[in-house]
């Protein structure tokens, strides 16, 4: 027998990378904040309560699931409150305050957790608290929506108002479009260049996380500089998305606005933080521009030709479905592999 | 000058180099005693031809592998047989061992030269066994076998490896940077033994000094025949200096999964094997001493040190000041290598360094499932799906991985060193290897 070593012995190899799952978890997460920020100038603080409780509600249903599971709690890992980030930034502002404890029952004891957890997850678990609360309160999710408020032009009660949501509710452009057509939209905001301003900063009615297309550019790139994402996923989603939109979307072929489609409602949200999503989506870089492809198609389907305004949601939910066959499908290029069959030469 | 490199994957590690690159080689001072295992090659087990009590010379056969694969080996000191007996091994726990204390008044063995040119390859090769020589990059395969290759392999290339690709090694760099003469005298004679004409020396641009001086000595060296032995710089990527990854980077030549260097005309050498042959055709030294980087910021006082083959690691510690804060030791690089459990084990032919990590080197925390960030996929030099065994390990399905290609997996780690969840990735692929080889 060999004495117990005073020191460690392990497996190779003995040196590794410093990135951790919870630092991506965290780091995609801080990219968020600008967006609450503006959503809090936009639709004032109730913004900020709604994401709090989705965000508490999201670690507290994870902790107990995980004990009730046996499992180790890892609700310090960060994901559960990227999770609950995201359940809020695709509900309307104005929605009850319980809502997001209901949605993050869905996302991450339902979705999550009872998928196995972490990495076993088959679809996007914020989108299944949203998809679950669309069908359960479909009138709160789809009308509980508050005009952007402008801090400049002094409305200050509103901006400090966590509450009386009815007396400022007002329609989502795309339901807008849906309802009266692109004409009445124009009418709406005053002229399309006006309309791609507006969409492009932000100052739109819509979900909490989703009105912004520049400042979830921003956080998109900065999470490309940091290699946490790369362009495949975002960049085939949103130019499928606009290709579809340009096709199908107008009176006749070839005649649609695909701008005003690329901008509005959770598109860009959908692209860069959901579809993007590690364990979601497959993991080859080719798998990944046809993911892209099918999400920003199915999504102006949706919007053009089925019985919702909005159908980011449910396109990438359709999409994670075929996630864990295209992660079998397409398998990585090999180098040098045996020149006959797999033959096991190393046996 | 623009750096070579292989085609898929690879890592850029930190080098941790400076501890050692800049320390000329030292030689510590014999043991009192050396410990010789009988197994330090790719092979056979030798048998010892000397007996408890019996005196032995300094560069004397010791133990010999008749008719099978194997490799000589030789006292590394003049002294006694103190005994043969089992005692602890870097790699196979236990083995046995030639026990020889050392006698301090005997004076160190002189060797005379002679011009190596004059022998036939027949020669040259006999040499080369009877010295003992074996790889030296970690394998231990038994050098006169190498240069043996099958009559219908068509070699035409010998690639030398300078890439000295894992962190914190510095032998290889010093090697050539204190001896760069006699590393292309020794590519010359490797080239005669071959019996073809062209050498090609790679070696990562993060040693620009070495790259000079070995560029001058190849153009003085040159002159004097029909061979060719050009240096070429690669860019600094690990796992340059693995073998397939490394044929491929300086001749774009791929072997195929199963297939042997010599499959695309090359045969690879390491460095100090060279030195190794250029001393036994010259002077008919045996191999019974090596050049080791010791380093890791456990140990006092880090270097490069010549070291009789058979000094324990007890001894090298002791002689450089001992350990502080001591978390890891590990025999070979750190991607690589493998970690050891007792520090009575004695530096071997093929210990190229070892390692004494502190606690801000090495950590030891545990490890988080699969997040399918597809990191491993893009770092793995081979093109496989690294994640994917890991979960089928996981998931007790480790025979089915062979659609993965698993056996192209040579263990390099530049997945596991990517993986967020610090998943165990290099384990998780031997796992599945082990289930194949079981279930086939």
């Amino acid at each position: 027998m060999i004495p117990k070593p005073d020191w460690a012995v392990s497996v190779s190899p003995h040196i590794r990378q410093g990135t951790t799952t919870s630092q991506i978890m965290w780091t995609v997460s801080a990219t968020l904040m600008p967006v609450l920020i503006l959503s809090i100038y936009n639709f004032g603080f109730r913004s900020l309560i709604i994401t709090l409780i989705s965000v508490l509600s999201c670690m507290f249903v994870e902790a107990i699931s995980q004990k009730a599971l046996g499992r180790a709690v890892s609700v310090k890992d960060g994901s559960a409150v990227l999770t609950g980030i995201l359940l809020a930034f695709v509900i309307p502002p104005g929605v009850p305050y319980y809502l997001p404890l209901i949605g993050a029952v869905a996302a991450i004891f339902i979705a999550k957790e009872l998928m196995g957890g972490l990495g076993y997850n088959v679809w996007n678990p914020a989108l299944v608290g949203r998809a679950f609360l669309q069908a359960s309160f479909p009138v709160a999710i789809t009308t509980a929506w508050i005009a952007p408020q402008q801090l400049a032009k002094g409305a200050w009660d509103v901006f400090l108002s966590p509450g009386s949501v009815d007396a400022i509710s007002t329609a989502t452009p795309l339901s807008v479009v849906k309802q009266y057509g692109i004409t009445a939209l124009t009418q709406q905001f005053g002229g399309l260049d006006s309309i791609y301003w507006n969409f492009f900063l932000g100052f739109k009615p819509g979900c909490i996380g989703e009105t912004s297309a520049l400042l979830i550019l921003l956080g998109g790139l900065y999470l490309m500089a940091r290699k946490i994402i790369t362009w495949h996923i975002p960049m085939s989603t949103l130019a499928s998305a606009a290709l579809v939109a340009w096709i199908f979307g107008g009176q006749t072929w070839f005649s649609g606005n695909p701008l005003v489609h690329v901008l509005s409602g959770g598109l860009m949200l959908g692209a860069f933080y959901m579809a993007t999503d590690y364990v979601t989506s497959p993991t080859l870089k080719s798998a990944q521009l046809i993911f892209g492809v099918g999400v920003g198609a199915l999504t102006v389907l949706i919007r053009l030709k089925g019985g919702y305004p909005e159908g980011v949601c449910y396109a990438i939910l359709l999409m994670n479905c075929l996630t864990p066959a295209m992660d079998e499908w397409f398998q990585p290029s090999r180098f040098a592999p045996p020149k006959a069959a797999p033959v096991a030469a190393a046996k | 000058m623009a750096g070579t490199t292989f085609a898929k994957g690879g890592i850029h590690p930190e080098e941790h180099k400076e501890l050692t690159e800049h320390l000329a080689i030292e030689e510590m001072p014999p043991p009192s005693q050396v410990v010789l295992p009988l197994s330090m090659h790719f092979g056979a087990i030798a048998q010892p031809i000397v007996k408890k009590k019996q005196e032995v010379q300094e560069g004397e056969v010791i133990a010999v592998v008749e008719k099978a694969l194997g490799a000589s080996i030789h006292s590394s000191v003049t002294g006694v047989v103190k005994a043969i007996e089992p005692r602890p091994h870097p790699t196979m726990v236990r083995c046995g061992a030639i026990i020889i204390d050392r006698d301090p008044s005997a004076p160190p063995r002189q060797y005379s030269t002679e011009d190596w040119k004059k022998l036939s390859r027949e020669q040259l090769l006999a040499r080369i066994k009877d010295a003992g020589i074996v790889g030296m990059g970690g394998a231990g395969f038994p050098t006169h076998v190498k240069l043996s290759p099958p009559p219908n392999a068509k070699v035409d290339t010998l690639v030398l490896n300078g890439a000295e690709c894992e962190p914190y090694l510095t032998t290889d760099h010093r090697l050539m940077l204190e001896y760069p003469e006699k590393v292309i005298e020794g590519a010359r004679i490797i080239l005669k033994v071959l019996g073809i004409k062209q050498c090609v020396i790679g070696i990562e641009l993060n040693k620009a000094d070495a790259i000079n001086v070995m560029n001058k000595a190849a153009a003085q060296s040159s002159e004097k025949d029909d061979t060719v032995v050009r240096i070429q710089g690669m860019q600094v990527k690990y796992p340059q200096g693995s073998e397939k990854q490394l044929i491929y980077s300086l001749t774009k030549r791929s072997v195929p999964g199963g297939g042997l260097p010599f499959d695309v005309g090359v045969i690879v050498q390491n460095i100090s094997t060279t030195l190794a042959i250029f001393e036994a055709c010259l002077m008919q030294k045996p191999l019974y001493e090596k050049v080791a980087t010791f380093s890791g910021r456990a140990l006092d006082r880090q270097a490069n040190l010549k070291v009789k083959v058979g000094t324990l690691l007890s001894d090298v510690v002791e002689y450089l000041g001992g350990t502080k804060d001591l978390v890891k030791i590990v025999s070979g690089g750190p991607m690589m290598g493998f970690a050891i459990s007792s520090i009575d084990v004695p530096v071997t032919k093929t210990t190229s360094g070892v390692l004494f990590l502190n606690s801000s080197e090495t950590d030891l925390g545990e490890f988080g499932p699969c997040i399918h960030c597809g990191w491993c996929m893009e770092a793995c030099p081979m093109g496989l799906s690294p994640k994917e065994v890991g979960l089928y390990v996981e998931a007790g399905r480790g025979h089915l991985t062979e659609k993965f290609g698993i056996f192209d997996c040579f263990e390099c780690g530049c997945c596991a060193y990517v993986c967020p969840a610090k998943r165990p990735l290099v384990q998780f692929a031997r796992l599945a290897k082990i289930a194949i080889k079981k279930r086939g």
